[in-house]
């Protein structure tokens, strides 16, 4: 199962370390990682695969918010298939 | 490789114009619980109910928590009751429905569809018997839903039961008038009733339904109207192809959505019903997609031709995103659920006359009217079959809910509060319709072609 993480919020130092770290710390691996930083917000986008994790989503979901909240920004975590069914036909 | 522009985009739906999955329902077939022995009916229609229905929340909730969209309500319909309390010799029903509110309780749903009747042509016992318990088994539950369908293109207009229901609904709003006469927010008479519509208070499941089957209803007015903000001043060609770009995109959620239920579930995909259907939420409301088009308000002249390029629009993409659209599939108009409508209302530029005239055009008909409590059964009743009738003409649905508000005049408002809102009182016609509703029989099913 794929996933796209989305970090959004005031760009700062170790935003993209923080997250990493929880993903790795699960078995959470990034496929593909992107990021802008628009005006001061900064946006990262992230390709995941969960095949291997080592906890539920829900709890993987729990672990990201936590995070976010650590670094002040809204980390989101959705099923690839939400956005390849929106926008790819 | 999916784009950044396109995550965000759909983050921005989802986050800023509350696109949302409205309702999984769980439709369930009650055939096999029909008995002669009422009390061992009810006891099968509860179980099968319960087990069911058993991880419908759960599901609902995994899956909202892992494709990042909000499921905002899961419900329950079933057959019509009138058609499975027949086989038993019980005359009162309200039992029936106390099974329901219990079922709906135990399984975690806030809504329960089918304490119904379909009696377009004529009335066997169980429907006359379900009719009558209406106004008492709305007082004493909290989530059951009734509807009755009294018209059909093919049946005509049964003027017995609109004026019938004149009468059932004053009942319904006297028996909870200290609570604004909230069961008549959970009644409602149709023309051409859809046995597969997912969305309350008309949700039922239809006779010709399988065992069981997911329906979708999707939802996202303040996603049509961002669409719409990005071409103001454009040309209407610009405009509805807006709005079917974002309804495709809707609707392909919904779709994702309902099949995923169906597989967790382990129960069959029905439908994606892609209606816009607004709520109080400031930023949910489908008075201001109108208004977005180049309305200084819902309810100005134009209206009607903006509310027709909507339903038109949602419709066309809808049907091109999911393997299978039904339901009521268009936009709803409820008086009471959209922040822009109330406004509307207030300020003087919606009238009932108008909104009767937009249902000629929308997926549903007078939804969510308050009125004046001392409206008659006989006006209530003239009301519903102006509006069966056009639902009849126009091969359409067309549904009354309509709320006579017990000690209110023009001007007030009634607070439900939650999902349903709050209705200013709509002033109606002073002048009798009694006459035309005392006639009774039938209004014959019209002609099909020679359409003008």
């Amino acid at each position: 199962m794929r996933a796209i993480v989305t970090v959004i919020g005031h760009d700062r130092v170790g935003i993209i370390a923080a997250v990493s770290t929880t993903l790795s710390r699960h078995q959470v691996n990034i496929l593909d990682i992107r990021q802008t930083v628009m005006q001061e917000y900064f946006t990262m986008i992230m390709l995941v695969d969960l095949a291997a994790m080592s906890l539920s989503f829900p709890e993987l979901v729990a672990a990201l918010n936590a995070t976010g909240e650590q670094l002040g920004v809204d980390v989101r975590i959705q099923r690839e298939e939400t956005f390849q069914a929106m926008h790819h036909v | 490789m999916l784009e950044p522009y396109e995550i965000l985009e759909t983050i921005r739906m989802i986050t800023v114009e509350h696109l949302d999955v409205r309702t999984i329902t769980l439709g369930i077939s009650l055939r096999d619980c029909a008995d002669s022995d009422g009390a061992r009916a009810r006891r099968r229609i509860y179980d099968k109910i319960t087990r069911a229905g058993e991880n419908l929340v759960a599901v609902g909730e995994q899956i909202a928590m892992e494709f990042g969209i909000p499921v905002i309500n899961k419900r329950i319909a079933v057959t019509p009751i009138a058609m499975i309390a027949a086989a038993c010799p019980d005359e009162d029903y309200v039992p029936f429905a106390e099974t329901l509110d219990r079922a709906a309780a135990v399984v975690g749903v806030n809504f329960i569809g089918g304490f119904s009747a379909l009696v377009q042509k004529g009335y066997t016992t169980g429907d006359r018997r379900l009719i009558d318990s209406i106004p008492a088994a709305l007082a004493a539950t909290e989530r059951v839903c009734a509807s009755v369908n009294v018209a059909s293109t093919r049946a005509g207009i049964n003027m017995d039961a609109v004026a019938h229901m004149g009468r059932i609904i004053r009942a319904t709003a006297e028996r909870t008038r200290e609570r604004d006469a909230i069961g008549c927010a959970r009644l409602v008479v149709f023309a051409n009733a859809i046995e597969d519509n997912p969305f309350m208070a008309g949700a039922f499941c239809g006779p010709g339904e399988p065992e069981l089957a997911i329906n979708v209803g999707v939802s996202g007015p303040g996603a049509v109207k961002a669409a719409l903000e990005k071409v103001r001043g454009e040309s209407f060609d610009v405009a509805a192809e807006a709005i079917k770009q974002v309804a495709f995109k809707i609707t392909r959620v919904g779709q994702l959505v309902a099949r995923e239920a169906s597989r967790r579930l382990g129960i069959p995909f029905g439908i994606v019903d892609v209606s816009l259907a607004p709520t109080p939420t400031v930023g949910d409301s489908v008075a201001h997609i109108l208004e977005e088009l180049g309305l200084e308000r819902c309810g100005a002249p134009g209206t009607t031709a903006a509310l027709a390029l909507l339903t038109d629009a949602v419709k066309k993409a809808g049907i091109m995103a999911s393997s299978h659209v039904g339901g009521l599939s268009g936009a709803f108009i409820p008086a009471s659920e959209d922040a822009g409508m109330i406004d509307a209302i207030r300020v003087g530029a919606l009238t009932l006359d108008k909104m009767e005239a937009m249902t000629s055009v929308c997926s549903v008909g007078l939804d969510m009217i308050a009125v004046p409590g001392d409206t008659s059964a006989e006006t209530l009743a003239a009301i519903i079959a102006d509006e069966a009738a056009i639902g009849v003409v126009n091969h359409k649905t067309t549904a009354v809910r309509i709320i006579p508000a017990i000690g209110r005049a023009a001007g007030d408002t009634v607070q439900f509060g939650g999902l349903l809102g709050e209705a200013p009182v709509m002033p109606v016609s002073r002048f009798s319709s009694a006459a035309f509703i005392a006639r009774g029989g039938r209004i014959p099913a019209p002609i099909l072609s020679m359409r003008n």
